[in-house]
């Protein structure tokens, strides 16, 4: 099928990328249907969260444990609702904030999305350990050059 | 909104299996327990609404500056 996306315009898109957040994500409680894309970034895999029915919504997302160590604290009640029976079947991602200075990109460690790729569904979660930042910073603040 | 006054070790009830209880009164913080089934979700305000605000500056995300932080992201790497 064909998505007009934000980053790569009109493609083409298969149904099994289409995950189904029920409650939506903070702030964006009545979007329910994103696709997960490829970013086509060779350095880093990042992904985008492109929702479905309005293309000018997307979000840039990651595995935090490519850039740091990231322990998910996600409830319970959480992993029922998302279905999950095997670890593996556990994808977990956090959303990045740019900037204008690319530097400052941070990353949303505190409401990480976490995603059944069996079941294709998702949710963004509260993390059980809340002394993560939404605004953790991905690059340590470099020396001036 | 429903205000009640309480003082230290009182309690309110919501339902029949919701229990707040204030657990103590030091100046101007208090300290409030809470039992509640387990599917009852309990989360500080304000987490709430920084994950809403973040979500919505991250929303504004320009893809094209998406190159540079792949340039950055390569150097910083250990």
């Amino acid at each position: 099928m064909k998505l007009k996306t934000k980053p790569f315009g009109e493609i083409e898109v298969s149904e099994k990328q289409r995950i189904i957040f029920k409650e939506g994500l903070f702030g964006f409680d009545d979007i329910h249907s994103f696709f997960l894309l490829d970013s086509n970034q060779e350095e880093v895999p990042f992904y985008w969260l492109q929702c479905e029915k309005i293309s000018e919504i997307a979000f840039l997302i990651i595995n935090p444990n490519v850039l740091l160590d990231y322990e998910l604290a996600i409830s319970d009640e959480d992993l029922k609702d998302l279905e999950i029976e095997n670890e593996d079947d556990m994808l977990v991602f956090t959303i990045v904030t740019m900037y204008d200075n690319p530097k400052q990109i941070t990353a949303n460690l505190l409401g990480p999305i976490v995603i059944n790729r069996k079941k294709r569904i998702g949710k963004q979660i509260i993390s059980q350990k809340d002394d993560y930042s939404v605004k953790h910073p991905l690059f340590q603040q470099e020396e001036v050059s | 909104m429903l205000i009640l006054a309480r003082k230290e070790n009182q309690s309110i009830m919501i339902n029949e299996d919701i229990e707040i209880v204030i657990v103590g009164i030091k100046g101007d913080h208090v300290k409030i327990g809470i039992k509640a089934p387990n599917e009852v979700k309990i989360y500080r305000k304000e987490i709430y609404e920084e994950i809403q605000k973040e979500n919505i500056a991250a929303s504004q995300i320009d893809p094209n500056k998406l190159s540079d932080l792949g340039k950055l992201i390569k150097k910083n790497k250990k």
